[in-house]
């Protein structure tokens, strides 16, 4: 975006200082900029959702086109959330606004907004539901903290429910664990119900729902990207690949975000998947009706969130095969992980997770069926299964950004360390209170990754970005290594912006870079088509 | 969920400590126990009418004196103690206090023990040895 | 809203004044000593419990378990098993660890801008009020117990003794006592003067706070300055433990009818506020669930189907295109 600041001013700007009136009298800041686009009503009307008008509008008009009896479906909502969610409940009532998790959150780091600490994130519900749904709140009013729900809240809502990408780092600090990611959740799910949701999630939403994946990559696409792939594959290795496509009667099915199909940095890491397979002589298929890894229904309700998610199973249970893998992405394994089986279980194919390589089972996965691919490449690696030359990788000096999902909502942490020290030699982690569960946001996650709010989510990544630099400062990083597929589309602006001199990489880009494969000619370039090492005297040496 | 019966348990058990002095009380204490005790007072006591301060000061500040006491006999080596009408007393627990209260037992011990308090006079002064 | 703490503090000053002035000046030692004590006590206990019930009905979806730790996967690598519990016991020690000793809390770090840089500090003092603040008056709440109970547990004698420990001040100090007020008070300081959490502060949050003050203050006083009668205050609290109420001969200072007003009205006060967090840490999936969803299927008891894409939707629209690609069809 042309009006971004400079990085340095943007920096300086950062105020942490509190207004003077009280957050309930502070109006939102819905000026152009600060708020994603709303849904276009093809979008709306694909899903089956609600849509309140068929005229394009947006959240900077001063009057919102939503039903007149808006106030009573936000109650009836609240309500009928309340009892489907303890969590909600809970984490309505129990919060003693301690201000531990104020400082948590990298949307407050790097706006200075209060209301995007998750305190008062949380307070924008839980003012209304003092209001409606307590003894004191009925009677006592502002006093107790209740608020009556009016136009300005339910802006409020849009606002700040969209200034959050549900990365829970705040419920790590928190005592009573309450989740701003939950909070979030409904909070989104109460405007949804509205028609109130925005663009950048539910297009992609209806576009999975109709092609099998969120950039509506149609089948025939699919398969002509991935042959493209096999083809600079052949060009840099010498190695023919041919993958398949919705074969029946694979051992396993592969699955992995359609954002490692469709843009780089993403399509090397898929790339490096492709190697990883042909190397081990895999027995798997990709789908072109199941091409999605990642869930934006997840942002949107947990319906949506199933029926998106109903695809994995169903082609595994159609295809007849005996596990799933996956492949790199955030959110997509929050979803796997905590919900899958619950939502779309139990599995009706298969067997438990076994690697046809290695013989390991992987118990850990024996009901959802799915295994991450970084498990699965960790076990190799314990096994010796792989032929590898970490030093093609010496070009990189690489770091590692959990992603928020895998982290804080799997705990997957030290496999993909595994991997990445067997297939690069220069590794170094940053801050300890920015890595793992304490790891921050990337800022874009949760469907806000979208050109119109840049700024704020250079703002959002800024307490990663800052990480990174340290570290590309004090070690040479260049290379910021990562596990999800939201990660490698907004790191790379932020990295651009915060730290330049920083490239963004999955984890299997560098595993397909060290792999040496069978028949392969002498290695000169990496999946990106760069060389493996400056024009040294190696060469002479030859 | 299969909690609720994990919930049910918490709260008995929360309503079993919350209810803890109304069980405790109805299987373990006497049926008086709301009734305070009564000192005893000794013939002596009785006769003297007056101790160095009135019942009710005595009854909140007792230790008070014992300590203020101690500290003029020790420090200053101020023995006498002058009450208000003049009348003047060895300011000494074991002569003074004991020789008219001379029934420990049924005068200390009975309100110390009803209050869960133990005081360490006697950790270095004798009491006199009780007669039935 | 600055004036936020004001008028709490100006509401537990009031409360204060109408127990003293009902009692010294009305003579209404029957509404403060027993009517209202077993009043607050029955909204307390079935306050509690019809929250906690509500609570209860419901549902808990999914399992959310915000991992802390790595989680169990390969035999090889380690599980960190109380941030990442896997089974019932783990969970059990992870809540445990949470209820008794507030480990989220200790993890508490500092955001400081210097220069360039964004730095994460380690602090310990929120961590430290809270657990001074708690623990003190657990074992104030404890040591109580000698006022209820007759004969006097051995574990409150025993408490008795290691909390006067000092022998200092007459009678014994109890630590806890004056612990308890300094934890109360710190807590205060952090909400009256730190800006960020002064903003985010309401009523609500310093009510309860000025009331424990005015607990902790009143009590100090009974047993440090203004002394009571200690023997009939235990014949009151008796009568109340027994069910047998009675005023006793002779009067209570109105000092300590404030007191007990004031413990009358925190604890009644209790099931409507913030302070559920006592019973809500109980059942805050975030903690009480087991990183295991992979391994276990947990059941949401409304899991209602949904309208989904089925794939011979997805054959009908793109068939020819698929068949063109060399992908395999059911339907040729």
């Amino acid at each position: 975006m042309a009006e971004t600041p400079k990085p340095e001013e943007l920096f300086k700007n950062i105020d942490h200082s509190v207004p003077e009136e009280p957050w309930e009298d502070v109006p939102p800041d819905l000026s152009p900029g600060r708020f994603a686009y709303p849904t276009k009503p093809k979008n709306l009307e694909y899903l089956g959702m609600p849509m309140p008008t068929k005229e394009e509008w947006s959240p900077a008009d001063e009057e919102w086109p939503i039903p007149d009896n808006w106030k009573e479906i936000i109650h009836e909502g609240f309500k009928d959330r309340l009892e489907k969610y303890r969590s909600l409940k809970i984490f309505m009532d129990v919060c003693v606004r301690c201000g531990a998790c104020a400082d948590k959150c990298h949307f407050f780091i790097g706006t200075g907004d209060p209301k995007n600490m998750p305190v008062l994130r949380a307070e924008l519900l839980r003012s209304v539901y003092r209001k409606d749904f307590t003894t004191a709140g009925k009677i006592l009013g502002r006093i107790s903290g209740g608020r009556p729900l009016t136009k300005q809240v339910l802006k409020e809502w849009f606002s700040y429910f969209y200034q959050c990408t549900e990365c829970r780092r705040c419920s790590v600090y928190c005592p009573y664990g309450i989740d701003t990611a939950e909070i979030t959740m409904m909070g989104r799910e109460l405007l949804s119900l509205l028609g109130l949701n925005i663009n950048w999630i539910l297009e992609p939403a209806a576009n999975c729902f109709r092609t099998g994946n969120h950039l509506g990559i149609q089948p025939h696409a699919f398969r002509e990207m991935v042959d493209f792939f096999c083809d600079d594959i052949e060009e840099i290795t010498g190695v023919k690949l041919e993958p398949t496509f919705n074969r029946k009667g694979a051992e396993i099915l592969f699955i992995t975000p359609s954002g490692d199909v469709f843009a780089d940095p993403g399509t090397y890491t898929m790339m490096g998947y492709l190697l990883l397979f042909e190397h081990l002589g895999l027995d798997y298929t990709l789908s072109t009706y199941a091409s999605e890894g990642g869930n934006f229904g997840l942002f949107t309700s947990s319906e949506m969130m199933k029926r998106l998610n109903s695809k994995m199973y169903a082609e595994a249970r159609r295809l007849g095969v005996k596990w799933i893998l996956g492949g790199e992405c955030g959110h997509m394994w929050r979803v796997i992980h905590q919900y899958m089986d619950t939502m779309n279980g139990p599995t009706d194919f298969g067997e438990t997770p076994k690697s046809p390589i290695t013989g390991t089972v992987f118990e850990n996965a024996a009901a959802t069926k799915m295994v991450h691919i970084t498990e699965f490449t960790a076990d190799l690696l314990r096994h010796n299964k792989l032929r590898l030359d970490p030093s093609r990788n010496d070009n990189k000096v690489v770091t590692f950004h959990d992603s928020c999902n895998p982290s804080r909502a799997m705990g997957l942490l030290d496999e993909p360390r595994e991997v990445l020290k067997a297939v690069c030699n220069n590794f170094y982690e940053m801050p300890e209170n920015t890595i793992r569960e304490q790891t921050f946001c990337c800022g874009s996650g949760s469907g806000l990754n979208t050109e119109e709010i840049m700024e704020l989510r250079l703002l959002g990544g800024l307490p990663r970005a800052n990480a990174v630099r340290y570290v590309h400062e004090k070690f040479g990083v260049n290379m910021l290594s990562c596990i999800c597929a939201i990660d490698r589309a907004a790191l790379p602006p932020l990295m651009d912006y915060w730290v330049p001199g920083v490239d963004v990489t999955g984890i299997h880009e560098l595993v397909g870079n060290a792999l040496v494969m069978d028949g392969e000619i002498e290695r000169t370039m990496d999946l990106r088509f760069e060389p493996l090492k400056e024009e040294t005297e190696e060469d002479a040496d030859e | 969920m299969n909690d609720k019966n994990k919930i049910i348990t918490g709260l008995v058990i929360f309503f079993l400590v919350a209810l803890f002095p109304f069980w405790f009380n109805l299987i373990f204490g006497a049926s008086d126990a709301a009734k305070g005790p009564d000192p005893v007072l000794t013939d002596k006591a009785k006769e003297a009418e007056t101790c160095v301060a009135d019942t009710q000061f005595m009854r909140t500040e007792h230790m008070q004196l014992l300590d203020q006491w101690r500290d003029t006999v020790v420090r200053d080596g101020q023995r006498i103690y002058v009450v208000e009408n003049g009348n003047k007393y060895e300011a000494s627990l074991s002569n003074t206090c004991m020789d008219c209260h001379s029934n420990k037992a049924d005068f200390c011990d009975k309100c110390h023990n009803y209050a869960s308090v133990t005081p360490y006079c006697w950790d270095c002064h004798t009491y006199p040895e009780e007669t039935k | 809203m600055k004036a936020a703490y004001l008028y709490s503090l100006i509401a537990v000053v009031v409360l204060g004044l109408i127990a003293y002035a009902g009692v010294e000046a009305a003579g209404l030692d029957v509404l403060f000593g027993v009517i209202i004590p077993y009043l607050a006590f029955i909204v307390f206990l079935v306050g509690f419990a019809n929250k906690v019930l509500d609570w209860s009905k419901s549902a808990v979806p999914f399992k959310i378990p915000t991992t802390m730790g790595q989680q169990k996967s390969l035999p090889w690598i380690k599980q960190n098993k109380i941030d990442s519990p896997y089974t019932t016991g783990q969970v059990v020690i992870r809540m445990l660890l949470e209820i008794l000793l507030f480990r989220s809390l200790f993890k508490n770090t500092r955001t400081g801008f210097s220069g360039e840089r964004i730095s994460y500090k380690w602090v310990i003092w929120l961590w430290l009020f809270a657990i001074l603040f708690h623990y003190s008056f657990l074992v104030v709440v404890i040591r109580h117990l000698r006022f209820f109970a007759e004969p006097v547990p051995f574990f409150v004698n025993f408490l008795e003794q290691i909390d006067g420990m000092l022998q200092v001040l007459l009678p014994h100090m109890f630590l806890s006592g004056f612990a308890l007020l300094a934890g109360t008070l710190l807590l205060l300081v952090r909400r009256v003067f730190l800006p960020k959490i002064v903003y985010i502060s309401r009523p609500a949050d310093y009510f309860p706070l000025f009331l424990i003050t005015g607990i902790a203050v009143t009590g100090l006083m009974m047993r440090y300055l203004a002394k009571v009668d200690v023997i009939r205050i235990k014949e009151l609290t008796m009568g109340l433990a027994t069910l047998q109420p009675s005023i006793p001969e002779g009067g209570i200072s109105g000092l300590f009818y404030v007191h007990l007003f004031f413990v009358s009205i925190l604890v009644a006060y209790i099931p409507f506020s913030k302070i559920m967090h006592i019973g809500g840490i109980f059942l805050s999936p975030t903690r009480n669930t087991a990183n295991d969803t992979r391994a276990r299927r947990h059941v949401n008891p409304w899991n209602y189907p949904v309208k989904t894409h089925t794939y011979e939707e997805y054959e009908e629209e793109f068939r020819d295109k698929m068949k063109e690609a060399g992908i395999p069809v059911e339907k040729e």
